[in-house]
């Protein structure tokens, strides 16, 4: 009887250990991994992200420059964030809002020019100027067509 | 006398996955009882012709929806052993961090579901209050709250700075002592221990014949856990396992009660000594896994194990899982005979069954 009471005691004193959820929400900690964000304009379509996929929600088209993704198909592991080589996914500290329907987030990007193909661009102007100069270097296969 | 058969589940309100039990019924005590499993195959192992073994990470993580850690530890490390890897010493001293941190919260997890089977709700609330703040540990620490995908193979993916750890061992202080504070309630109520002491035993030569792991065996006497093999960094720890001699329910609520404050010490002990350095060898250059392994573990359950074999390519050739629960169910099979039907969903929980690991 008497450890119950020193237990009613101290229960009227400390705090609720639940929160009134929708209208209180904890600060996420800095280091979470919630909702999976893509920089479309830093995204170089390389398809990597696709690739190392665990649960294979990411869809890549390097043709189109479309960056296709699940939400809910993925599993926030984070594997492509590590990876991405451009580092144009990241990752917020808030998870993703319930929603009613089910959807596919689908990113249109423009194609991008690389440093090597600015110089390839330079180089085509040089030759018109004087020729005999050297061949433009070869375009790598996957490299955005202009 | 008539007999009756009673399926019990698998939907139980008592159960959180789905186990059937036919349990054949003399008035009211049970004199056989038949199990069925199949309920929830998901067919994780067969996926791994499908993607490739640093994908089946988070797929083997799936298997168990609490020990996720472990569960990727240990393939982890079979992987490791078939490439050759060798894992830096820091990572090995944070995956036990982290393992025991699934374990205090996967007992936790337990010792609340094992009050609510005997109608001790606030109990529950209790110690699943106490839970909440192991996974914010967890998410702080490592991005996610259960299936935390921080193993890869070579080592882990977070690398916790001294400010955090600092953290982490405060917020520990808080969950021992509140933990602490219901050692009373739970160890010597008397209504707790009325429907507890004394049913479902096994005794300590019957535990080791069936083949019962972890917990259910250690309430039994035999004092036998994988810890003791020293894998990861278990070996420079000075583990020793947590026994109990009752071998009944009581025993197995007091060995995984004793086993969360062992945890939270062996996580102290782990950040004391955590050596600097790198978190995660390089793997590139080591090709595609070869060969044969078979690795052991100790989840919360008992000893989980890995078959790995790889024919050198990109996928794996075979993933076979043996869980815990799948050894420690042909025990529960003998602790039933003779109870009342009203003991048999505590004695049922009291193995910690986890089906979606049996069934994968």
């Amino acid at each position: 009887m008497f450890k119950m009471t020193s237990n009613i005691m101290r229960n009227l004193v400390v705090k609720k250990s639940t929160r009134r959820y929708p209208y209180e929400v904890r600060e996420p900690f800095d280091q979470v991994r919630g909702e999976l964000v893509n920089d479309i304009d830093r995204c170089i379509f390389c398809g990597t992200c696709a690739v190392k996929c665990p649960s294979q929600c990411i869809e890549v088209d390097k043709q189109t420059y479309k960056w296709n993704y699940d939400p809910f198909a993925c599993v926030y592991c984070g594997v492509c964030v590590d990876i991405c080589p451009a580092k144009s996914l990241f990752q917020k500290t808030q998870y993703r809002k319930p929603v009613g329907e089910r959807l596919t987030i689908s990113m249109q990007g423009k194609p991008r020019k690389k440093a090597k193909d600015k110089e390839a661009a330079k180089a085509k102007e040089v030759p018109a100027a004087e020729p005999g100069g050297e061949p433009p270097p070869d375009e790598s296969p996957s490299a955005p067509e202009e | 006398m008539r007999k009756t058969v009673i399926p019990f589940g698998p939907q139980h309100p008592v159960l959180p996955e789905p186990i059937h039990l036919k349990l054949t019924v003399e008035d009211e005590r049970i004199t056989e009882v038949i199990p069925a499993l199949g309920y929830v195959h998901r067919g994780l192992e067969r996926l791994a012709d499908v993607r490739d073994f640093h994908q089946m990470i988070q797929v083997v993580e799936r298997v168990c929806g609490i020990c996720s850690v472990i569960h990727a530890l240990c393939y982890c490390q079979g992987v490791e052993e078939m490439m050759g890897v060798e894992v830096p010493p820091r990572a090995k001293f944070l995956r036990v961090m982290w393992s025991e941190l699934h374990r205090i919260q996967s007992h936790l997890l337990w010792l609340g579901l094992f009050a609510d089977s005997f109608g001790f709700e606030s109990l529950f609330m209790q110690f699943w209050r106490v839970r909440e703040r192991i996974m914010d540990i967890s998410e702080a620490t490592t991005g996610n709250r259960v299936i935390v995908s921080v193993n890869v193979v070579g080592g882990v993916r977070r690398n916790p700075d001294a400010e955090q750890l600092r953290w982490l061992l405060t917020q520990l202080d808080w969950v021992e002592e509140e933990i602490q504070r219901l050692e009373t309630t739970m160890l010597e109520d008397y209504t707790v221990k009325k429907r507890t002491v004394g049913k479902g035993v096994l005794t300590g030569e019957k535990a080791y014949e069936l083949g019962a792991v972890g917990p259910v065996l250690r309430a039994s006497g035999v004092a036998q856990d994988t810890r003791q093999t020293g894998y990861a960094a278990y070996g420079d720890l000075h583990f020793e396992p947590v026994v109990e001699t009752g071998g009944d329910c009581y025993a197995r609520s007091k060995v995984r009660f004793r086993e969360t404050l062992a945890s939270i010490d062996l996580i102290r002990r782990a950040i004391n000594r955590l050596p600097d350095g790198e978190v995660r060898a390089k793997v590139k250059s080591k090709g595609n896994p070869q060969g044969e392994t078979v690795n052991r573990v100790e989840q919360p359950r008992g000893e989980l194990l890995y078959y790995l074999k790889g024919k050198g390519e990109k996928n794996l050739d075979r993933v076979r899982i043996r869980t815990p629960t799948f050894a420690n169910i042909p025990p529960l099979l003998v602790m039933l005979p003779g109870l009342y039907l009203s003991d048999v969903p505590v004695v049922t929980l009291s193995i910690d069954p986890c089906i979606s690991c049996t069934e994968r």
